[in-house]
């Protein structure tokens, strides 16, 4: 391999390595909104997943069952982990579904509530656990793919909440515009009211799509805890929750492009990184800037002009429904 | 036997108050079960955090001088809010307003007093109304969600602060800590007593009169109010809706950053890593539980300035994480959401007819 190669190597498993959580969490984000509810406490329901992972993944750990520290008990405590991220980011989510839902709160305001309260309860608990070293989720290279040059390495060395990510993109498209309970889905984040008529119960789905969202941003969560930078620290989801509901509005709701516009997000993340390992001559902090001007630009793109017609939002978006009000 | 939810359609005084009261009992609750679960004695807890906050002159004057930032940054987002416009940014904009108020203090040291302190106030407004009418002017013109572009400029005026600090305005007699000089004494606001508090305490109050007058007084706040409950309804009524969300986007920025020139001139005197302290969403709770009244504004500010006190204290005596505070305030946000319902429903029960 020569040098270039290495280099654009370097830059798509970084891009995907940092794309990773973002990916998640805008997946998650994707159903949640196409049903018609907007949750924007993605970051906090991140850090619970964060933290919940990681502590249960080491009381697992210590724990006599495990104590013989072979790689497959490791791998248990790490699954165990993740199931226990996805079950505190599902009901995070489900808080907010039962104040959108159920009470017709302003949606906006109880997702910013969700965010406080995500933030504010793991700094208070997450103390004990700064500063352990855990081992994380091992790299898996996959046989046969990971040995294609270039690409190889670049998409199929990594560990496997990557894998399961890259299975979630087609999945979750494939639920939303091919199957009967996507379009159900649709529909309720469209026009509740019709879909209400036609018999589909707007508020258990609407909760269901929430909580779905929920453990996906969990499940985010756990991948910067157990995977991406193994450990917990203190407001480790560093804004991601947020740029994951800007890469929602720029996908258009569509997990295809959410997989690609994470990606372009982690790439640029990655560059920055490297620019920076390289010591460039522009300033560290400014270069911690990029991301987020990034996000900014990217937005204003995709609610310009000709983008603006493909990517509208689910009409119903943010509003509660009341099957007794017109 | 059936719960149902009907449209409250009479207005009794009683209700908010209680609906109020019942919901900050059941946030205090759960916060207690949050504790227990931490295992932090909650009723010790809860004693200690009372104590720090109103228990002595020093804790309530501390409260106080919390209170001035926070008022100040709730009645930035209520006017913004009141637009239905979600400005997330009050923490961007009062670092930039810090900034620029201290960009002024280094550069002119050796102005007086009676000058120095109206420029940095200026410049700091000014700082601040930037921050704020860019991410207005991208709605208005290209309706970009603001949620994300104000926070996204919060991450960005937080790396600037930081990049001056580390970089071009670092003290060089500092040794190695990133932070500015000390300011020149001559922009340092007045203090009262022995206290911390200072003369923001004074904007901060003039501030809120002015917003209840604008709010209630003046062809203008109606128009705000007007816009936020209706937006198509104000555009047929001919209120120009662009010009209006600039507009409420540069006072809102702008007192956010006012805020960042009373912290930097009132208490911190430096620019200095870590100079945010983290009020943007609790400020977001304030403007939201005070109902972006003005007056109520001042009054929750103060009770949550309490909270944040009391948070430090149990931290410094119980030796728990810090959080608390915060996770008190999203408790009580949750409860007093699902509290909401209560106002405009009634719950009955009404017998199945079959």
């Amino acid at each position: 391999m020569n040098h270039d190669d290495f280099l654009i190597v370097a830059i798509i498993a970084a891009a995907i390595r940092a794309g990773t959580p973002i990916l998640l969490a805008t997946l998650g984000e994707i159903i949640a909104e196409r049903a018609g509810v907007q949750n924007v406490g993605l970051e906090g329901m991140m850090l619970a997943g964060a933290l919940s992972g990681f502590a249960t993944y080491r009381a697992l750990l210590l724990h006599p069952w495990f104590c013989s520290a072979s790689e497959g008990n490791t791998l248990w405590c790490l699954l165990g982990g993740v199931t226990a991220a996805m079950f505190c980011g599902g009901l995070l989510a489900f808080t907010h579904a039962f104040l959108a839902i159920t009470t017709r709160a302003n949606q906006v305001v109880s997702g910013l509530a969700i965010t406080i309260f995500g933030a504010g309860v793991t700094s208070f608990i997450g103390k004990v656990f700064v500063g352990i070293p855990a081992t994380g989720f091992p790299n898996a290279p996959v046989p046969i793919l990971s040995a294609i040059p270039v690409i190889g390495p670049g998409l199929f060395n990594h560990n496997v909440l990557v894998y399961i990510s890259y299975l979630l993109v087609p999945l979750i498209w494939f639920y939303l515009f091919r199957t009967r309970a996507g379009l159900h889905l649709r529909s309720i984040g469209e026009n509740p009211r019709a879909a209400d008529v036609m018999g589909i119960n707007v508020a258990y789905s609407r909760y269901c799509a929430v909580v779905k969202g929920g453990m996906l941003c969990g499940l985010a969560g756990a991948y910067l805890s157990l995977a991406y930078t193994p450990g917990w620290t203190d407001q480790m989801s560093g804004g991601r929750g947020w740029i994951a509901i800007a890469i929602v509005i720029f996908s258009g709701w569509n997990p295809l492009r959410a997989a690609f516009g994470a990606y372009l997000f982690g790439g640029i993340s990655g560059i920055q990184m490297r620019i920076q390992a390289a010591g460039a001559l522009v300033p560290t902090n400014l270069l911690l800037m990029l991301p987020y001007i990034f996000t900014i630009v990217v937005l204003i793109i995709s609610t310009r002009g000709i983008m603006r017609r493909i990517v509208s939002p689910p009409a119903a978006l943010g509003l509660p429904y009341n099957r007794e009000e017109r | 036997m059936r719960l149902r939810l009907e449209k409250r359609l009479d207005d009794r005084w009683w209700i908010k108050p209680l609906v109020a009261l019942v919901s900050l009992m059941l946030a205090l609750i759960a916060g207690a079960l949050v504790m227990e679960c931490a295992s932090i004695p909650y009723y010790k807890a809860y004693i200690l955090m009372l104590e720090g906050a109103f228990g002595s002159v020093y804790g309530l004057s501390e409260t106080v001088v919390k209170a001035i930032p926070l008022m100040m940054l709730s009645l930035g987002i209520g006017i913004a809010f009141r637009m239905l416009l979600w400005n997330i940014g009050a923490e961007g904009q009062y670092c930039m307003g810090a900034v620029f108020s201290c960009a002024v203090a280094l550069a002119f040291p050796d102005f007086p007093m009676a000058v120095m302190i109206p420029l940095m106030i200026i410049a700091g407004f000014l700082g601040g109304a930037l921050w704020g009418a860019i991410a207005g002017a991208l709605k208005a013109f290209f309706d970009t969600n603001e949620i994300i572009t104000t926070l996204m400029m919060n991450y960005v005026a937080i790396y600037f602060l930081e990049f001056l600090v580390y970089g071009p305005w670092k003290d060089p007699t500092g040794y190695k800590f990133p932070m500015t000089a000390m300011l020149s004494p001559s922009s340092h606001f007045q203090q009262f007593g022995n206290t911390r508090i200072h003369l923001g305490i004074v904007i901060a109050l003039v501030l809120m009169t002015l917003f209840h007058i604008i709010l209630t007084r003046t062809r203008w706040g109606y128009e705000i109010r007007v816009a936020g409950e209706n937006r198509e309804a104000a555009r047929y009524a001919g209120i120009n809706i662009t010009r209006n969300i600039i507009l409420v986007m540069i006072i809102s920025g702008g007192i956010a950053g006012l805020a960042g020139t009373c912290e930097l001139a009132g208490i911190q005197h430096r620019l200095q890593h870590g100079f945010d302290l983290g009020y943007g969403y609790t400020a977001i709770i304030i403007a939201w539980l005070a109902r972006l009244n003005p007056i109520s504004t001042a009054i929750v500010s103060f009770f949550f300035a309490g909270l944040i006190v009391s948070g430090d204290h149990l931290q410094m005596s119980l030796g728990v994480g810090s959080g608390i505070a915060e996770m008190i305030q999203g408790i009580i946000l949750f409860f007093v959401l699902a509290g909401e319902l209560f106002l405009n429903y009634r719950l009955t029960f009404r017998k199945d007819r079959r």
